[in-house]
């Protein structure tokens, strides 16, 4: 019976064993050094916000793996000895394979600022992290205000985490606005905006210098870049963005990059040696989405495609059209398809942008200037059906179409405050236009003919 | 190692204290139950509708004073902060204290009311005496422990419905369901009914006089409604009791099918039932407390099925025992009624089998089983009694243990004494035989789902976290299918909590509808063919 492999008990590797049994009866064995169990890591906040145990976010129940004979096995893997097929356990097992699966997911960069491996300074990543932060910032007052650096999606989930302890958050971001390097001005602008609401003292266009720590090591202020100002502090929250989790392979004559370096079929260099996940790398980007996609579906599925390869269906990664999600503190938000920020955006790209006069509603609708072709849509305060854009940019729908039908993409409760009629009636106004905004039909929504 | 581990240190500090207006609000929410405490130890106030007024006034004061300072000042948004960081949600000492004073109040409550100053014969003393001036006004009459009952319930229901409304000011479904469950509890439960009473013995009744009925309180949920002596009332009290009569039979048999077929079993479990309206407002805090285990569900089906059985049989049985024989007298008589009652089982047993056998999968065992049980009992019952004996229990002693047993028990004491240790629902999950009848209809016949949004779930599990009635929702949402289960009572705080917007309660095409076959969007078509390959 062949033996598979699987480093990381991530949604990457948990999806690869699950489908692997599903298609076949080989020995999978999980080997995770984290935790014993699965969970979601997108959940860990809501473990230190008091909204769920750490139980609550592990997906399966713990008579699962056994059930369905998935053995799990606690350790750190130290090195990949390819020629032997082998890895080395703990620094001292030995753990043989047939196939294996790297789905070491990713770790927290630390850009070389003085002082950021002090007592107090972390990134947030790991159930080890979240561990941490239980230490570092407990309450406010064993930690009087925190810094955090690097405003993207990790970082304004740790403000809201700290913030729902009430500990002061100070939140050192590099760029002018909001990640903005990923949103559109007027959304970047809404956030900013939101931030400042939940009392977060965020400082745009701020660098970190350097951190300071006391005698016995622990973090006691930061040096800002650009003022020199000193802010005391007693957590330092590194959230700028995440590298592969590979060291561990510089030996094993497996290609690496930033990541490691896999083909559209996501094998690795070597034979019987997949690389899936956050710690993947494409040698060449599939349409616009980066070589590396640090996203929980992408993971999902490329477990799922390397789960057929693996089992006689040799199957090329295929990503269908982009979509993702988040939630800015009390804020969803939602996209589908392409919408750039000013950064990296096509020249054919114009946008349509409408936000609501009081409410933290927005949406930015992206089409090509010239064909009209609907390109894409990010959505704030408005929930939108998946399927439903899926369709859409898949039957290449022109924009005018998308605002006539805007009604029937809503997926916000029943009952909700409609904000279609305002958003095509402004679409109108900006491109002197006279679509009439069709009401919600479940035919065309469920396809019923 | 996490907080709630490390809280339980006596030198640490839990990250949730409350503030000094929510102890102050809570210092005057028990001001006022102190005062139902000391009349219960038969302290004699001079003036009792003066007293009582500030009683319930503190608690509700007390309670939207304690909830104000809660979300009043916070944006608008999902707030359970620290939910399990405070001991009384999540199942901590006071969490217990609570859950055992309710109960110790149920068991009081149910089965020694004269603790409470119930006087069979002359004026009500303690608690009850208390209420009198408040009862006296509405339908005339003095208090009974069921009137105090009535009022703390509909008392809870307000004040905790606007800490609800607070709670979810962002979210429009959860604030028009809150509304009308406050109204349906005002109105309904409690006001129209004490009003009904002060029609007794007058003309428009024929000079009858009514039960006491609460319109929108269904059989079997309402399991002693067509006992003989409130059908005697029904019928003494002219074309108004008739006319009621009818409507206890079409709302089990016409009115909430079709509502179930067109919006799902949530148009009556969280938005008209008091049950519901209970643990959707008081018991909200403590939601997150269900057990979601696979275990948990098949003892939930087993005994609330169980329930279902029961409940038909005791009715049936209690119905048979009033009924003549002679069809002179009356055209519904013993015989008829059995052969009624058989007919119209095997007709609904027969329908499922034929169109529904695919969807019910391995269950349909198990309602065979059910109804197998049924029709031997309606055999018996017509072969060896007169008096509507099943097997060997008569239909009285049936009668007498469901009301113990289910009616008191199981609905009082475990089903809302219980509240802060197995969560709100645990009446309506494991032992509403209403729920079950229409989580049976939602199952097989409605076009209510939830709907899963292609591939956005992360599977955080906030969804199964706050279910209410332990259904472990991430489990379909993560594999893109929809949810369609039985006990779903559409209280919508899945879709509420979701932080990525993937669960959508709607009413849509019963085509689709259950799909086991649901594609996780994002993947490439032909690897979704694959994936759903069984």
């Amino acid at each position: 019976m062949e033996n598979i492999v699987i480093i990381g008990n991530g949604i990457a590797g948990i999806s690869a064993a699950r489908h692997i049994r599903k298609l076949s009866d080989k020995r999978i064995i999980i080997v995770s050094a984290e935790t014993d169990y699965f969970f979601s890591r997108t959940a860990l906040m809501y473990v230190y916000m008091g909204h769920m145990k750490f139980e609550h976010i592990q997906p399966y129940e713990n008579w699962f793996w056994e059930k369905n004979r998935i053995e799990l096995v606690r350790a750190y893997v130290n090195s990949v000895d390819t020629k032997n097929k082998q890895l080395l356990l703990d620094g001292s097992r030995a753990l043989n394979y047939d196939k294996l699966i790297i789905a070491t997911g990713s770790k927290p960069n630390k850009f070389g600022w003085p002082g950021q491996d002090s007592h107090g300074a972390q990134g947030l990543y790991s159930k080890q992290d979240l561990d941490l932060l239980e230490v570092n910032a407990p309450n406010k007052d064993v930690c009087k205000r925190a810094v955090i650096v690097g405003g993207g999606l990790i970082g304004i989930e740790l403000a809201e985490m700290l913030r729902s302890r009430d500990i002061p958050v100070t939140f050192l971001v590099r760029e002018s606005s909001f990640w903005n390097g990923v949103l559109p001005e007027g959304e970047s602008q809404l956030i900013n905006e939101h931030i400042k609401e939940h009392h977060i003292d965020l400082r745009l266009s701020t660098n970190l210098k350097e951190i300071k720590a006391d005698e016995n090591g622990k973090v006691k202020s930061v040096i800002i870049e650009e003022t020199g100002e000193e802010l005391s502090c007693n957590l330092v929250g590194l959230t700028a963005g995440v590298t592969p989790n590979i060291d561990f392979l510089k030996e094993s004559g497996i290609e690496l990059g930033r990541g490691v370096k896999v083909n559209r079929h996501l094998e690795t260099n070597i034979k019987d040696v997949y690389a899936i996940g956050d710690c993947a790398e494409q040698h060449d980007a599939i349409g616009n989405r980066r070589p590396i996609e640090a996203v929980w579906y992408t993971g999902r599925m490329m477990g799922e495609t390397v789960a057929q390869t693996i089992c006689g269906n040799r199957l090329e990664y295929k990503p269908g059209h982009w979509f993702n999600s988040a939630k800015f503190l009390d804020i969803e938000y939602q996209t589908y398809g392409w919408v750039f920020g000013k950064k990296g955006r096509p020249d054919f790209e114009q946008h349509f942008h409408w936000r609501h006069s009081i409410d933290k509603v927005c949406v930015t609708v992206a089409f090509h200037k010239e064909t009209q072709q609907f390109l894409g849509i990010n959505t704030f305060g408005i929930r939108m059906r998946h399927e439903i854009f899926d369709r859409w940019l898949t039957e290449e729908r022109s924009i005018d179409y998308v605002m006539e039908h805007l009604t029937d993409a809503n997926f916000d409760p029943e009952f909700y405050k409609q904000y279609e009629g305002e958003i095509t009636s402004k679409y109108n106004t900006d491109f002197g236009k006279n679509i009439k905004r069709k009401r919600k039909s479940l035919k065309r929504i469920f396809q019923m003919s | 190692m996490s907080t709630y581990d490390r809280s339980m240190a006596l030198t640490g500090q839990p990250p949730k204290q409350l503030s000094r207006n929510q102890k102050l609000a809570t210092l005057l929410g028990f001001f006022g139950l102190a005062i139902i405490l000391l009349a219960a130890f038969n302290v004699d106030f001079p003036n009792k509708g003066l007293w009582l007024t500030i009683s319930l006034s503190a608690i509700s004061v007390g309670t939207i004073w304690f909830s104000w300072d809660m979300y009043a000042n916070k944006e608008p948004g999902i707030k359970n902060d620290g939910v399990w960081f405070k001991s009384i949600s999540s199942q901590g000492f006071w969490g217990w204290m609570a859950g055992i004073a309710l109960t110790g109040f149920y068991i009081i409550l149910y089965f020694y009311p004269e603790y409470l100053g119930l006087v069979a014969k002359g004026d009500n003393k303690g608690v009850i005496g208390l209420f009198d001036p408040l009862s006296r006004a509405l339908s005339g009459n003095p208090a009974s422990q069921w009137f105090v009952y009535g009022t703390l319930y509909t008392v809870a229901i307000l004040a905790f419905g606007i800490k609800f409304l607070w709670k979810y000011r962002h979210n429009r479904y959860e604030r028009i369901r809150t509304i009308s469950v406050m109204f349906f509890q005002t109105a309904f439960a409690f006001i129209i009914p004490e009003l009904m009473a002060r029609l007794n013995g007058s003309s428009v009744l024929n000079g009858g006089s009514l039960p006491y009925y609460d319109l929108k309180n269904m059989w079997p949920l309402n399991y002693y409604n067509f006992e003989g002596y409130r059908i005697k009332g029904f019928l003494s009290s002219g074309d108004i009791g008739f006319a009621l009569l009818i409507f206890g039979i079409a709302t089990v048999f016409i009115i909430s099918p079709i509502l179930t077929y067109k919006f799902g079993k949530r148009w009556y479990c969280s938005w008209v039932c008091g049950c519901g309206g209970l643990a959707e407002t008081a018991g909200d805090s403590f939601r997150q407390l269900s057990d979601k285990t696979v275990k948990a569900w098949n003892i939930e089906r087993w005994v609330v099925h169980s329930v279902v059985v029961f409940v038909t049989l005791m009715t049936t049985a209690v119905i048979y025992s009033y009924l003549g024989n002679d069809t002179s007298k009356y055209w519904l008589t013993k015989s008829t009624f059995l052969i009624g009652v058989a007919a119209l089982l095997t007709t609904v047993f027969a329908l499922v089998m034929i169109f529904k056998r695919e969807q019910l999968q391995k269950d349909a065992k198990y309602g065979a089983i059910g109804y197998f049980v049924i029709i031997m009992a309606l055999i018996g019952m017509h072969f060896l009694s007169g008096d509507g004996n099943v097997f060997l229990f008569k239909s009285e002693t049936l009668r007498k243990s469901y009301s113990f047993l289910i009616g008191s028990i199981f609905s009082g004491v475990i089903g809302t004494g219980f509240y802060p240790v197995l969560g709100n629902r645990v009446w309506c999950r494991f032992g509403c035989p209403m729920a079950a009848i229409l989580g049976f209809q939602q199952r097989l016949f409605s076009k209510f789902r939830i709907t899963t949004n292609g591939g956005q779930c992360i599977s955080c599990g906030n969804c199964s976290t706050y279910c209410e009635m332990g259904i472990d929702v991430r489990a379909y949402a993560q594999k893109g299918e929809n949810i369609v289960r039985s006990s779903c009572v559409g209280c919508g705080i899945c879709s509420a909590v979701c932080p990525r917007g993937v669960l959508k309660l709607e009413n849509g095409p019963l085509k689709g509808r259950i799909d086991s076959n649901q594609v996780l969007l994002g993947n490439d078509v032909d690897l979704m063919n694959l994936v759903n390959q069984k």
